[in-house]
């Protein structure tokens, strides 16, 4: 049985341990937010906070969640959450919006370490993050519009 | 059974989202609107004005968009349409995915229900003018009945009917059930085009809010209680056939099911995602190559180089190409170019969900791009009535082609491995990337032999193309999709000839976002420009007089000329190139400023882009496209090849060796749009190929290296 908190609730999960958080936070909690893109860690469609910092939930067995707190697209908040939605809105980020769920998390988590993020620092924690639709465009200057919201 | 749609709100955000189907959940039941995607919480009930208009009670207007929404804007840019002459106020528009009818829902380019060859705007404009200006008909109507005053006298803005003489006013829901009642106009009367106060506007998409909040519902997020999860073993070679299998493990994972042959492999059902995964892991299959594509991407190539000398299917010839080469003084250049298979790689993988009824009738869930079609093949697998299965349109995480397929060989599969079982549990069915990667229905490989003929004068007089591929319509004789964009060459070159060739491989073919033009487009774009810089001409100036008798292409071109300054010296270390394709009767030009990287390949700096798509409905849409366009078609130049190794067996599997384009690869994107009174076209498609072209002029600009062969960088040699 292994014990975790999602979204500042705490669950409980007594099936195979090798389940990826991914497919216990979508077919066992019915989290749908956080979507399966690729399976290996390679395009953060995925990607949720796992104790405070981003983490490709496809390639994280559940056996290693014991005891962590998990926060997914449902459930993240707080001044960068606020300040990444409303930019992302502000100028219509998403195409199919598919990816989108792993952009938020990974551009939270970033303003949260970095709240005036560079070019560079936009790069480096998004770079792992595909998106076929390639809103790059529109998500870098979403990140900066963000940061300069906090700012003010 | 009941259907509980899970509202928008904080707590359910916290309790579970997305579109839950269960047995016994009951706290709020919704119709088959639900299954429609009518917005929760909205109205509860929805007046019909026609086939595209519904207006609820709560003022909202809905429209029923035959085209699916996977992320180039029909949603917004029908709704836009429908609005302006509805005269509503853009808060109360909503738009969802019709029901699939291969008659009333028909795209009127194609004749059936279907979304593709950017034509979602172009074929729906004058039918949704229509559709708008006759609801707003019945509304006036309604009112004039209502307040007994003449209905010349009232006016509709912003969402409100008002009659001045008497100060009667109301909006739209009050009146929607008596207009619902009205005799539609027989000819509706239509704005005149400089009275628009919606089309033209940056609105903001309808769709944005629920893709950035994780409440977005797309088919791989709907579960039903008790539901079964299906994945199926594919083979690593196209053609070939399960020989035996050994389920032994398979079954022994805990959570599996069943397990079952089905026509395209090996099916494992269980109880969960990664138990149907584990399971199909353990599998062991042992696969009949007898039929199957043995030939490797280089044999491919070789053979198809072979086909030049062949007699091939003529889709051009003007003037006398023989002679023009053999013509005194003349200089001439040849150039072979290959371009590998490419997947189309949407973020979401295919998948459908399938659920049947008490009745016996069943639900189908899918990202369906030829609704009408897969519910045929539903209907027909399933061995049903038609008349008793549902398919239910979902939006869907990109496409980009792969989900439009003639004779639904996805919904054939997905379907058949639901029939194989007594159906007494609902069943989602999916791909993974691998899947993705390796299922076939690429843009096709292809290779162009290309001959120009330059006078003494500088002129260029011949233009000499041969292209040897897969028709992708499976055509024995000429397919338009391969030779189009060359075929019709813009450029006026006295002596043109293009011939085709088709060959004939077990990789199922498909279209590729811009179809024909993804090869065509950097085939002549490269080319034309490698002559003119051998005459000694300006890449743009050279393509304008090339142009005269082409007034769009000129204004396209002049203008992004304009935006990048070109003509001023590129900064130190910098090479600029330009392109332009004109495609879906769209115009786009780009010009791209690169650099040489430290890995050797090509840096994109930034890429200028006009775009003219005749009237623009929703600028905001437009510049997206275009935006993503750009990153698609540079991602697939720069990175990206399915190649057959060895024994035809598929080299590539996931994003590690299919590369996809990354925010750190991204240039900085200018648009501009050209002012333009003509109708409206297409934007999904247009923005990807002018910027392969434009990188390899630059590129051969930069290191004096034409690109003969695609991708531009190979990951595999990295």
């Amino acid at each position: 049985m292994i014990t975790f908190k999602l979204n500042g609730q705490e669950r409980t999960f007594d099936g195979d341990p090798e389940t990826p958080l991914l497919w216990v936070i979508r077919d066992f909690e019915k989290l749908t937010g956080t979507k399966y893109g690729c399976g290996i860690a390679q395009c953060g469609a995925c990607t949720v906070h796992m104790d405070g910092t981003t983490r490709r939930s496809c390639i994280t067995p559940i056996s290693t969640v014991e005891g962590s707190d998990i926060i997914t697209i449902e459930g993240i908040e707080g001044k960068e959450a606020d300040a990444i939605h409303k930019a992302w809105v502000a100028i219509d980020v998403p195409q199919c919006g598919y990816c989108q769920s792993g952009q938020i998390m990974s551009a939270v988590a970033l303003l949260q370490t970095t709240p005036k993020p560079t070019d560079d620092d936009i790069d480096g924690a998004m770079a792992g993050n595909i998106c076929r639709c390639a809103t790059y465009h529109r998500i870098r200057q979403a990140i900066h519009n963000a940061a300069d919201t906090m700012e003010g | 059974m009941t259907i509980h749609n899970i509202t928008a709100t904080r707590r359910s955000f916290l309790a579970g989202a997305g579109l839950v189907i269960g047995f016994t959940l009951a706290p709020k039941v919704f119709s088959a609107q639900a299954l429609e995607g009518v917005p929760a919480g909205g109205a509860e009930t929805l007046s019909p004005m026609n086939a595209f208009v519904k207006i609820g009670a709560d003022d909202t207007v809905t429209v029923l968009s035959k085209h699916i929404e996977f992320g180039q804007g029909p949603f917004t840019g029908l709704a836009t349409i429908v609005a302006e002459e509805l005269d509503a106020d853009w808060s109360q528009m909503r738009a969802v995915h019709s029901p699939a009818d291969d008659k009333v829902y028909a795209n009127l380019a194609f004749g059936l229900q279907g979304t593709g060859g950017s034509t979602s705007i172009a074929n729906s404009y004058e039918q949704l003018r229509k559709a708008g200006a006759t609801a707003r008909a019945m509304l006036v109507s309604a009112a004039a009945a209502e307040w007994n005053v003449p209905a010349s006298e009232i006016t509709v803005s912003k969402g409100r009917i008002k009659h001045a003489a008497s100060g009667k006013e109301s909006g739209f829901g009050a009146l929607a059930a008596k207009a619902a009642t009205q005799t539609p106009p027989a000819e509706p009367t239509l704005k005149d085009p400089k009275d628009f106060v919606l089309i033209g506007q940056e609105l903001p998409k309808l769709d944005t809010l629920s893709k950035t909040n994780g409440t977005a519902v797309y088919t791989l997020d709907i579960t039903a209680e008790n539901m079964l999860y299906a994945v199926v073993e594919h083979p690593a070679h196209f053609g070939a056939t399960v020989k035996s299998f050994d389920d032994g493990e398979a079954r022994k994972v805990p959570g599996v099911v069943d397990v079952k042959q089905v026509p395209q492999g090996v099916a494992v059902y269980a109880d969960n995602t990664f138990a149907a995964l584990k399971g199909r892991a353990a599998l062991k299959v042992e696969w009949d190559l007898s039929k199957a594509e043995t030939r490797s991407s280089d044999q491919l190539t070789a053979d198809y180089t072979k086909m030049f000398g062949e007699k091939g299917l003529q889709a051009t010839h003007n003037g006398d190409v023989d002679k023009a080469f053999s013509g005194q003084g003349v200089q001439s250049l040849e150039a072979t170019i290959v371009f590998p298979f490419l997947a189309h790689a949407p973020m979401e993988p295919l998948d459908a969900v399938f659920i049947k009824r008490a009745d016996g009738s069943v639900d189908v869930y899918n990202g369906a791009q030829f609704p009408g079609m897969d519910h045929k093949t539903a209907a027909k697998v399933l061995n049903l009535d038609p008349a008793k299965v549902r398919l239910n349109t979902q939006i869907t995480g990109g496409s980009f082609g792969r989900k439009a397929q003639f004779g639904s060989p996805y919904m054939q599969e997905a379907a058949g491995v639901f029939a194989a079982t007594d159906g007494t549990r609902p069943m989602k069915h999916m791909w993974t990337r691998e899947d993705d990667i390796r299922g076939g229905y690429y843009r096709p490989m292809y290779v162009h032999k290309m001959r120009g003929a330059m006078d003494a004068d500088g002129q260029i007089v011949g233009w000499d193309q041969t292209i040897v591929g897969q028709s992708i319509m499976g055509k024995a004789d000429l397919d338009s999709t391969s030779v189009e964009g060359a075929s019709d060459l813009p450029y006026t070159i006295p002596n043109l000839r293009v011939i085709a060739h088709n060959t004939t491989l077990e990789v199922p073919p498909l279209w590729w976002r811009s179809v024909g033009h993804t090869h065509t487009g950097f085939a002549v774009e490269t080319f034309v420009d490698e002559l003119l810089q051998k005459v000694g001409k300006d890449p743009v100036e050279g393509r304008l007089a090339l142009l005269s008798k082409e007034p769009r292409h000129m204004g396209t071109l002049k203008k992004v000329a304009e935006m990048a300054n070109w003509g001023s010296p590129a900064p130190d270390g910098r090479q600029r190139g330009v392109a332009i394709v004109k495609s879906f009767d769209s115009y786009v030009a780009q010009i791209v400023e690169i650099s040489l990287g430290e890995d050797g390949a090509p840096r994109v700096h930034k890429v200028w882009c006009a775009v003219d798509c005749g009237v623009a409905v929703n600028p905001n849409v437009i510049a997206a496209q275009m935006e993503g366009g750009i990153g698609y078609g540079l991602g697939a130049v720069l990175f990206d090849a399915i190649t057959l190794g060895d024994g035809g067996k598929i080299v590539q599997s996931n994003f590690h060796d299919y590369r996809s384009l990354r925010i750190n690869e991204m240039p900085a994107i200018e648009v501009a749009i050209i002012p333009s009174t003509e109708k409206p076209t297409g934007v999904g498609e247009p923005g990807v190929p002018p910027v392969g072209p434009a990188v390899a002029n630059a590129w051969r600009r930069l290191t004096n290296n034409p690109v003969r062969q695609l991708p531009i960088v190979n990951v595999l040699s990295a």
